[in-house]
């Protein structure tokens, strides 16, 4: 399994044709508490850089993007009771959905642990 | 000597309050806690004697309700405790200075109330025959011209029945005017720094929005928003005086563009009390502007409404301006022009807003602050809400970050930003300071320009005195966040109840009174 | 000036401050040519307290009030009695000058009233939950046709015939900018009518459909079960929205939600507001928990604060304006808080049994005045079934007839003509609403007159 990273703070961990994506440990920490999670249904067709899920704090609602074009195969339910998991867990039990890749090239654009780690120092 | 063996103590004993014990009821004093009504055993009891229905027939259709409603009720010796124990949990203008910057907290005359509870105001319907409610439409019509002459525009639209329905209100004028004129626009550019309504607004009635940047001294970038103009622009909408206390210097250039581009110019009237009686929005090229009757003419607040929105109208919109309205006939008798009449009176308008004439009660309330103060009045209250706020902005000088500041005297609100406060110390906890000590915050993180904004708006309803005090007050909470004082963190100690868990709100919503998922009150 | 408090030795001492020498010279933003050198010409100057109070009675007295006639009028809005403890409860200055409860230590009361409004409000309309108010009625309406739209995901509404002209008239507006699709239709005086609308909505649902929007009782008073129309949405997908003008009626008729409409909104004006001429009023809106954050509006919600106790506050915010911007689900920035307290008070005087003993003198008032009114020659009762309001079907123009009525002092009811200039077949309809505040007197000077005047 190899997990990529996108300047908008999602991680996309890769394993065969299918990837889980989240936020980053960075954007929930950023981001606050987490109390609700709007994820897209199976089937859903998201394309890369478009808004696939939202993600919304108290005072903050902030679109998540799918980091490659995809079908997405199933939501993380257990964030509907449980949204808090994306603060304790983001890049473990909080992920958000997972797809099945249209384009695995799509991932060549993205960085890898140590360049997003480089990324977030210089923000 | 007549000895009385009965003396009492006189002076107070020299206990710590600390360390007085929890009282059994979980009452203060005066700080009174009350439960829900739907806590109380009280389904059966009522605070009406309603006559003994006569019998007839049931011609309900067979509809009848047999299941409870689940409606608690209380006589009216309990009623008034339990609202007066309600209301005491609040802060209000009539406790103290209240500086929400944006929101114009300033006194309520009590007139207004007596005026709008008169019979003939309160007590007629919207439907009643129009010769029954001459006195009414003479109100409307009276308020109306007041607002037209203080605003130097054409016409103005009273239906609409808060801000943010009068931003709709000016919105759909300018789509109506496109389309009359055969364009399909579909663009409205905002400023970063607009109320939220604004692009809300644009986007509810079916506008794509684009943001445009600020210049470093906090205005609207005029060169970035003539770069932007184009035939796709139906729109822009400035507030202004704007969300950062200033005045946009261009507004007239910023008009000028936009109408040579093809579009019009919604202005934001949120902060008109600043200007009202020195500028009129009408001399700066503007085509529609909301005005908040419960912020520049002092209609109560109530906790959150109801407002009043009405929009004043350039000679290009107002054939678009939304029924119903009130029309004077040569007589000096009023009609209403209504959907009847409209092909004939007034065949552009867009259409109906709401389903009566707006909000009369706030109309009778605003007439009545408006002749109460007169031109002179009026010119006066922006002077002294300026001098109010730019008082404040140079008496913090040197204690907190102003950053716009130093480029000159801001309008009736003063912007600070959380630059230079102890690490971790944030606006939030100079807020909760400030309740310690007896103030309402200023308003927080708004405008979202400004890093932990702080936008205090005292309004000319406050005395010298006050101000010197709610900045004595200001001076100290802010001196407690730039020294790391751990304590301000608590804060608020005082009030009825300490800091809430707004993410245990939010994640497990309860918005309705169940038995079994509520936490005891408070005993 | 009486509400300014600074006196002119403060304001030279404050520019000294401040480092300006005048008020003007705090304008220099404003370019010398926009700037007016003085008070606009023109206008009067400041009055009096007694001044001002004397002009507005004038204009006042020039209108002839609910209280100084027999009075019949409702359409959308009702005049009931409301307790004086009401109105004063409201008046309290912690009530009337707060403002919407963002601080939450210091506006429990407020919230604390708002969550109990919300538990009244979802309770009367027999749905999950309710939120913190509208503007009014009409506009709850539209947000209600909107908020179907976002949570099917569809374009077409269903208005019933008996929705209020002024609300359909409203979602007309609205809809011509938004491109909804609205499928509207007239109501008609033959008996049988409210069937013939009911069978519209029941055939017109289908893939599209959004929701289907229908008032209970309706514009002309009729009252229907809406079971069979919520079984008929459900099985395609649409929602049921149901508008309830005239709240006193839930308590004599079984509730929207109880037959199974999916949003309710509401004018909630008939308890506690008052008739002011059409506003300011309260919009209620109320629907089913799981469309809860589709739901546009202000919410109240129950937490508790650091010392654990429990306390109140704003919630779901990020639906809202000032967080989601132009992806808010409504650009709604207010709601009608001091109503939506009137209201509030005046349920809690009320309570479930003062509730229905209101519904019961008024269904029971109306009822007594339909049978009396419909012996009149050439007029004919419309309804089957009704609750507080009626229509009724004169021998003539209904329009002329209730301007002479008001000539002679009786404010006699709404004509259809006045609501449907357009439609020739509605122009003898009179809906007559009858309350609590209608006396038997009242009735039969209605009576007199009306016979007096279809015969003229």
């Amino acid at each position: 399994m190899t997990t990529y990273y996108t300047e908008d703070h999602e991680w996309i961990a890769v394993e065969g044709g299918t990837a889980t994506v989240g936020i980053t440990d960075y954007a929930q920490a950023q981001l606050g508490d987490i109390v609700f999670v709007e994820l897209p249904a199976p089937g859903t067709n998201v394309a890369k850089g478009g808004e696939a899920a939202v993600v919304e704090s108290v005072k903050a609602a902030s679109d998540v993007f799918a980091p490659v074009t995809g079908t997405v195969s199933e939501a993380n339910g257990a964030l509907e009771e449980d949204p808090a998991l994306v603060n304790s867990a983001p890049e473990g039990d909080g992920w958000f959905f997972k797809l099945a890749l249209a384009d695995p090239a799509e991932l060549d654009g993205l960085m890898d642990a140590a360049a997003y780690k480089a990324f977030c120092d210089s923000l | 000597m007549s000895m009385n063996s009965e003396g009492r103590v006189t002076r107070p004993e020299t206990l710590a309050a600390a360390d007085a014990p929890a009282t059994f009821t979980g009452n203060r004093a005066l700080m009174l806690e009350e439960a829900l009504i739907f806590e109380r055993d009280d389904y059966a009891r009522t605070g009406v004697d309603i006559a003994e229905a006569p019998a007839t027939s049931s011609r309900l259709g067979g509809l009848e309700r047999h299941r409870a409603i689940g409606l608690p009720g209380l006589t009216e010796p309990e009623a008034v405790r339990h609202y007066t124990r309600l209301s005491r949990q609040n802060y209000a203008i009539d406790l103290g200075l209240f500086p929400l910057g944006s929101c114009t907290m300033k006194h309520n005359p009590r007139l207004n109330e007596k005026m709008a509870r008169l019979p003939g105001f309160a007590d007629i319907h919207p439907l009643a025959p129009v010769d029954t409610v001459q006195g009414a439409l003479a109100v409307i019509d009276e308020l109306a011209q007041w607002l037209v002459t203080l605003t130097g525009m054409h016409a103005v639209a009273m239906s609409p029945k808060a801000g943010a329905h009068g931003e709709l209100c000016g919105l759909l004028a300018i789509r109506a005017a496109h389309d009359a004129a055969g364009s399909d626009r579909s663009m409205i550019l905002v400023p970063e720094s607009a109320h939220g309504t604004n692009p809300a607004t644009a986007a509810f009635c079916g506008y794509k929005v684009e943001n445009i940047p600020a210049t470093a001294d906090g205005r609207v970038d005029l060169d970035a928003l003539t770069a932007r103009l184009g035939p796709d622009v139906a729109g822009v909408m400035i507030t202004n005086p704007n969300t950062c206390g200033l005045f946009e210097r261009d507004m007239k250039r910023i008009s000028d563009a936009v109408h040579a581009a093809g579009g019009y110019v919604y202005c934001d009237g949120a902060n008109f009390n600043a200007i009202v009686g020195r500028v009129r929005p009408g001399d700066l090229g503007i085509d529609a502007m909301h005005i908040n009757l419960h912020k520049t003419f002092s209609t109560p607040h109530g906790g959150g409404g109801p407002g009043s929105g009405p929009v004043v109208l350039s000679a290009a919109l107002a054939p678009y301006a939304p029924l119903p309205f009130v029309a004077k006939q040569p007589d000096g008798s009023f009609r209403l022009i209504e959907e009847e009449t409209a092909d004939q009176d007034h065949p552009g308008s867009f259409g109906r807003m709401s389903a009566f004439h707006g909000q009369m009660g706030m109309f009778t309330r605003a007439l009545t602050y408006i002749l109460s103060h007169g031109a002179d009045g009026l010119r006066q209250v922006a002077g002294d809400a300026v001098l109010n706020a730019n008082y404040v902005l140079r008496s913090l000088d040197g204690l907190l970050d102003a950053p716009f500041g130093p480029s000159g005297p801001c309008m009736h609100e003063a912007l600070f930003s959380d630059d230079g406060l102890a690490p971790g110390f944030t606006t939030l906890d100079i807020a909760k300071g400030l309740i310690d000590e007896g103030f309402h915050p200023m308003t927080m993180y708004f405008p979202l320009v400004v890093h932990g904004a702080m936008l205090i708006e005292p309004t000319e309803t406050e005395g010298k005195a006050a101000l010197d005090q709610f900045v004595g007050a200001l001076r100290s909470v802010a001196e407690r966040a730039k020294a790391g004082d751990e304590a301000l963190k608590a804060a608020p100690a005082f009030a009825p109840r300490r800091r809430l868990d707004e993410t245990a709100a939010a994640r497990k919503p309860v918005l309705v009174w169940k038995d079994e998922t509520l936490p005891q009150a408070a005993e | 000036m009486r509400y300014l408090p600074l006196t002119d030795t403060d304001r030279q001492a404050m520019l000294a401050t401040i480092g300006a020498s005048s008020i003007d010279d705090l304008f220099i933003d404003v370019p010398a040519e926009a700037r007016l050198p003085g008070p606009i010409a023109g206008l009067p100057a400041h009055a009096s307290e007694l001044a001002v109070e004397r002009h507005m009675t004038r204009l006042a007295r020039r209108n002839l009030s609910a209280g100084e006639a027999p009075f019949f009028l409702g359409c959308g809005a009702y005049r009931h009695h409301v307790p004086a403890s009401v109105d004063h409860l409201i008046q309290r200055g912690e009530f009337l000058t707060s403002y919407t409860p963002y601080q939450p230590e210091i506006a429990q009361g407020t919230l604390q009233a708002l969550f109990e409004f919300q538990t009244q409000v979802a309770r009367l309309f027999g749905c999950d939950v309710a939120n913190a108010s509208m503007y009014d009625g009409s506009t709850a309406c539209w947000e209600a046709i909107t908020m179907a739209r976002r949570v099917t995901k569809r374009g077409k509404a269903i208005l019933s015939a008996g929705l209020h002209p002024h609300y359909v008239s409203l979602a007309k507006t609205m809809a011509r900018f938004t491109g909804d699709l609205l499928d509207t239709a007239l109501p008609t005086l033959t008996p049988g009518a409210p069937g013939d609308d009911m069978a519209r909505l029941l055939a017109g649902i289908d893939a599209d459909t959004s929701c289907v929007v229908v008032q209970n009782p309706n514009i002309l008073g009729h009252v229907a079960d809406l079971s069979e129309l919520a079984a008929r949405c459900h099985d395609k997908g649409a929602l049921l929205i149901a508008v309830v003008t005239e709240p006193v009626a839930l308590g004599a008729i079984r509730s929207p939600g109880e037959m199974g409409a999916d949003i309710v909104v509401g004018e909630g004006q008939s308890i506690g507001v008052g008739l002011n001429f059409g506003g300011p009023y309260v919009g209620l809106f109320a629907c089913n928990e799981k469309h809860v954050r589709q739901m546009p509006g202000r919410l109240c919600g129950v937490t508790t604060d650091a010392d654990g106790q429990r306390g109140f506050v704003l919630t779901l915010s990020t639906r809202e304006q000032h967080i989601r911007r132009e992806k808010a689900t409504s650009n709604i920035c207010t709601n009608a808080g001091l109503c939506a307290l009137a209201f509030s008070i005046h349920l809690t005087l009320l309570g479930e049994t003062g509730l229905r003993n209101l519904a019961a003198l008024n269904h029971a008032g109306a009822v007594a005045a339909a049978e009396r009114l419909a012996t009149l020659p050439g007029v004919e009762l419309v309804n089957g079934a009704f609750f507080n309001e009626f229509t009724l079907k004169l021998p003539r123009e209904a329009r002329p007839v209730v301007r002479a009525l008001a000539d002679m002092g009786i404010l006699g009811g709404v004509s259809l003509g006045r609501l449907y200039p357009d439609a020739a077949d509605l122009a003898n309809g009179l809906v007559v609403a009858v309350t609590e505040t209608s006396t038997a007197e009242d009735v039969e000077a209605l009576a007199q007159a009306l016979e007096a005047e279809i015969a003229a």
